[in-house]
């Protein structure tokens, strides 16, 4: 075994290219939970790409609105000022990672590079309709956060590609994430969502983490929520809050494992998702 | 590139690392290999937090760093916060307030609360119980680990507001 420190994204992806079993190390807060265990053993090649200046940075074009994050920046990075103010449910979901020393090591591209059901980051770039630009050796494509994202545990990363960039667009409108765990902190989400607002073209979008195999987009709710929304006003009946739930309940796929049973995440999804629809609009009738 | 005789600047010195397995953790190579054991391993997946180290200026669990990774970085450990004999002020606060018990969660919270102050210098109750989060202490129940934090902060400020 050998441990290679690039420190530029060319020298990283080179290295992957002439070592393609390599093992890609990001921030080391899921890989070496299971080297410690002995669940994995790399004999071959590991990159570390924590020093990789490439990828520790982020930037904002605001001809654009592109916010476009590199695979390396921290949970804690993601909670500051200016770019939490740019993308909200990225700051709020982040805060929900771990614990300060979790947040310091955990980066967004190993979020979606584990691409866990229960990646915080996860839903907040499937709600935002990230794009990834994915780069090897030989070249670069960008694909929707959409096609990536394919099984627990899985993406459809090829062999020799490296997560580059998270690419998302700041919009107008109400965005946030909440999550229901075992306790207030340091929790693995048993059901997590993220509710975005698109004010200007009068849409919403919800995704729902730990709820089915990988992450899921609830179109029916998001259309339901949509056409019931008062635009002028931005209010909503609670009726159709209600039933918005019951749209986002139903589109979950839960299973039944050691942190919960599936019956309990589809309520508690649905929940979830009523309680952002509150917090995004004001509900008619009730008194402020 | 390889590297199976790496170094390791810890506490402002060099430490040759050499026979490790290169896949193990910072936490394993200061203990085992430096033979610097005031970190310590409970639950090796970063949920207790009583490995917790500074790495290039953040706080990380050193069970969730690969040793061999950290080349080339600043590593303080419990071990280079202050001089045997000469505790700093959060190690004297812990002792002070009665946030020591078995000892064992201590050199982690020591690093964390070190960190958390020069980040929020005056903590309410609720930010020190929410970035003391990953450091779990099974005796004291937290209450005095907070009027130790607490007390450091009243300490420092008082301090500086006499120095203007």
């Amino acid at each position: 075994m050998t441990v290679a420190v690039p420190t530029s994204l060319d020298d990283a992806v080179r290295l992957l290219g002439e070592h393609p079993d390599a093992m890609l190390l990001s921030g080391g807060t899921d890989a070496m939970v299971e080297i410690n265990d002995g669940h994995r053993r790399p004999d071959d090649l590991v990159i570390a790409l924590n020093r990789v200046t490439d990828l520790r940075s982020w930037r904002h074009d605001p001809a654009t609105g592109l916010v476009t994050i590199g695979a390396g920046v921290t949970y804690t990075e993601l909670m500051q000022p200016p770019i939490a103010d740019l993308l909200p449910a990225l700051a709020e979901a982040s805060r929900t990672v771990g614990s300060p020393q979790i947040r310091n090591a955990g980066t967004l591209g190993g979020n979606l590079g584990t691409c866990s059901p229960a990646g915080d980051g996860l839903p907040v770039l499937s709600a935002l309709d990230a794009d990834v630009r994915l780069v090897s050796a030989t070249g670069e494509r960008t694909i929707s956060v959409h096609d990536l994202m394919v099984g627990v545990k899985r993406t459809s990363l090829e062999p020799g590609e490296i997560i580059a960039d998270i690419v998302l667009q700041a919009r107008d409108g109400w965005q946030g994430y909440a999550k229901v765990g075992v306790r207030n902190a340091m929790v693995i989400a048993v059901a997590s969502a993220c509710l975005a607002v698109d004010s200007s073209q009068q849409r919403v979008a919800i995704a729902l983490g730990s709820v089915g195999p990988t992450i899921i987009r609830c179109t029916d709710a998001e259309q339901q929520l949509a056409a019931a929304v008062d635009w002028s006003t931005g209010t909503v009946g609670p009726e159709a809050l209600s039933e918005f739930g019951g749209l986002v309940s139903a589109a979950s796929t839960p299973i039944t494992d050691h942190r919960s049973s599936a019956d309990y995440r589809r309520h508690a999804v649905g929940i979830l998702g009523a309680r952002l629809g509150r917090r995004a609009f004001t509900v008619q009738g009730d008194s402020q | 590139m390889n590297n199976q005789i790496f170094t390791l600047r810890v506490n402002g010195a060099d430490h040759d690392v050499a026979d490790s397995w290169l896949g193990e953790s910072l936490l394993d190579v200061l203990r085992d290999r430096i033979g610097m054991m005031g970190s310590k391993g409970a639950c090796t997946q970063g949920e207790c937090g009583s490995c917790s180290v500074i790495v290039d200026g953040s706080l990380v669990c050193s069970c969730l760093v690969m040793a061999a990774t950290a080349v080339d970085q600043e590593i303080v450990t419990i071990e280079g916060v202050a001089p045997v004999g000469a505790p700093s002020d959060v190690q004297r606060a812990f002792v002070d307030a009665g946030a020591v018990q078995c000892g064992f969660c201590t050199p982690g919270l020591i690093m964390a609360v070190h960190d958390l102050l020069e980040r929020t210098p005056e903590p309410s109750d609720t930010e020190i119980r929410e970035e003391l989060a990953g450091n779990v202490c099974r005796c004291t129940g937290y209450g005095r680990i907070i009027d130790a934090v607490q007390q450091v902060s009243v300490a420092r400020t008082t301090m500086a507001e006499g120095a203007r």
